[in-house]
């Protein structure tokens, strides 16, 4: 072959795979064709990679090969975690990905500085910091989600000043070296304050927070990865970033507004506090509570039922069983349907995923818009281990701090049964006038179990 | 490397906007696959690594390089199998509808 071809056939998969990324993400548009998207991006990566390989000037291929051996070898058990942790697989990708991005800013400017153009300094500065703080950011969200670091958000005055003198630092450096590039001192700087900016900023963030935190980082890692094309000079890097950019940036809005909250909100609001002092006005009311026997008879008796799941089901590892109350229940000739809200559990689509994981078929599984329609004509509403957004207050209780939030409405159907360890205000510390209604059931107890009693319940019922 | 600045500026705008609208049609019943698979693809940033450290111009490059490379092959390899194995378990009901 022609040497002389080969910058043009390396193109040539260049092209080629960012075709197949795009219709990577079109084919995920439906479940049924989503399987042929992952093919697609496999595809259009190892022609991107194979590609590279041949590209002239790379002279050293051992450590190219030991590399993507012992990625290789990282990579599968990180494909291969349980289902309940793929929000913390999911934010520990993100760091993995930042890094990248970040090293590779890093030796490039070893290697141009000084003679780097204003723009192209920029650009760098800006994958460079955006790349670090999603790296600390998304190993403190993975801590986090992982039970390492203490869920709670953690806030102090001057906080959000803290924060953003950080980031204004950052900005100076910035500035600083698309002045003058030769400025090598600087760059180290320019490295550590955002590492310790992404530390800061997921400090103060709960639990409640991290669809919405998930999604934003994913959107900063996508943005350095674009902002790493422009500096590198790659159109598919500068198209595969852009992608992922704008993906997470649709995420993240999708998960704020459902949560009723800006984006400054998420990262500057110190939500925890504004719950702390709500929870604190907290009184004694009477609840009614039943049994498992007792809510099995009021489950046997409906024609419709809706099942509403949140982190506490995830937590209880309670989707099997919940699995085997949809079978006896479907059985019964009882319709069962799952009402999700977009920020249920810990980062978007979460209780899809595990529900589908339980062989739950998705037609079954409706999001809020779907499934709020239908809720007063339902006959038995199931919550287990959702809280805030199945919460009135929202509606309508103007003093509440998730006033506006859009929530499901499940005090609108017949009868609510709600399974809860104990009356104690769920993470967020907000009180739900939901569990006082005459309409509403509390089922004390562990998810897992107490749905394995009822599904026991209706199970020995049957032969009756 | 050639470097032409409003090309790719062009490239990235239009990419952002191929990117809403494709992604905007994803049903949230998918956006955990949604970000996994989006996390597979944009790794796709281990070519810069691989030039980096197989230009081999400095051994502090081909050390962050060759980093790079683990951090984000590690990314394609898990973030393609754990979509998938994902996307396997969403199956349609037996017709049950009465």
């Amino acid at each position: 072959m022609n040497p002389s071809a080969i910058p043009y056939i390396i193109e040539a998969s260049y092209l080629v795979a960012t075709a197949l990324f795009v219709l990577a993400l079109k084919w995920l548009s439906a479940p049924s064709t989503a399987r042929r998207g992952v093919w697609a991006g496999e595809i259009g990566m190892v022609l991107a990679i194979g590609g590279t390989l041949f590209r002239h000037g790379i002279v050293e291929y051992k450590w190219i090969l030991i590399a993507l051996v012992l990625g290789t070898i990282i990579g599968v058990p990180l494909g291969m975690v349980q289902m309940t942790a793929v929000p913390q697989r999911t934010a520990l990708s993100h760091a993995c990905r930042a890094l990248c991005v970040t090293l590779v800013g890093t030796a490039e400017f070893y290697l141009s500085a000084p003679y780097i153009p204003p723009f192209k300094m920029a650009v760098l500065c800006l994958e460079v910091i955006l790349g670090s703080l999603t790296f600390t950011g998304s190993l403190m969200a993975t801590g986090k989600l992982q039970e390492v670091l203490p869920q709670r958000p953690i806030t102090y005055r001057g906080q959000n000043l803290v924060n953003l003198s950080l980031l204004a630092f950052s900005i100076l450096l910035a500035v600083l070296l698309v002045h003058n590039p030769g400025q090598k001192a600087l760059f180290p700087l320019i490295i550590f304050i955002p590492l310790v900016f992404g530390v800061m900023m997921i400090v103060p963030i709960g639990g409640a927070d991290m669809p919405t935190v998930i999604s934003l980082l994913n959107s900063y890692a996508g943005i350095s990865a674009a902002a790493m094309g422009f500096v590198l000079g790659s159109n598919l890097l500068i198209i595969a970033g852009a992608l992922d950019g704008s993906s997470g940036f649709i995420l993240s809005v999708i998960m704020s507004k459902a949560m009723n909250r800006s984006f400054s909100n998420v990262l500057f609001g110190a939500f925890g506090q504004v719950q702390i002092s709500a929870a604190g006005a907290k009184e004694e009311r009477p609840v009614h509570s039943a049994t498992a026997e007792e809510a099995s008879s009021i489950l046997a008796a409906a024609n419709t039922v809706v099942i509403v799941p949140g982190y506490g089901m995830a937590v209880a590892q309670a989707q099997h069983k919940v699995r085997e109350l949809f079978d006896v229940l479907t059985k019964k000739g009882i319709d069962v349907k799952f009402g999700i809200h977009p920020v249920a559990g810990r980062m978007p689509g979460h209780m899809n995923v595990l529900l589908a994981e339980a062989d739950i078929p998705y037609d079954r599984l409706l999001d809020m818009d779907a499934i709020n329609p239908d809720f007063p004509q339902t006959d038995v509403v199931l919550i287990i281990g959702a809280n805030d957004v199945t919460n009135p207050a929202a509606r309508t209780d103007q003093s509440s701090p998730i006033f506006g939030m859009p929530i499901l409405d499940v005090d609108k159907a017949r009868t609510v049964m709600v399974i809860k360890r104990s009356m104690n205000p769920g993470f967020a510390g907000i009180d739900n006038p939901l569990y006082y209604l005459d309409k509403t059931l509390m089922l004390f107890g562990d998810a897992k179990s107490f749905v394995g009693d009822i599904v026991r319940e209706l199970t020995g019922g049957a032969g009756h | 490397m050639k470097f032409d600045l409003i090309n790719s500026l062009y490239v990235f705008m239009l990419a952002g906007f191929i990117g809403f609208e494709v992604i905007r049609r994803v049903s949230p019943l998918l956006h955990t696959p949604l970000m996994s698979l989006t996390n597979a693809l944009d790794a796709i940033a281990v070519v810069g690594a691989i030039v980096i450290a197989g230009e081999a111009k400095s051994t502090f490059a081909t050390v962050l390089g060759t980093i790079a490379i683990v951090a984000a092959m590690s990314n394609i390899v898990g973030g393609f199998l754990i979509t998938d194995r994902m996307l396997k378990m969403f199956k349609t009901g037996k017709p049950k509808k009465s």
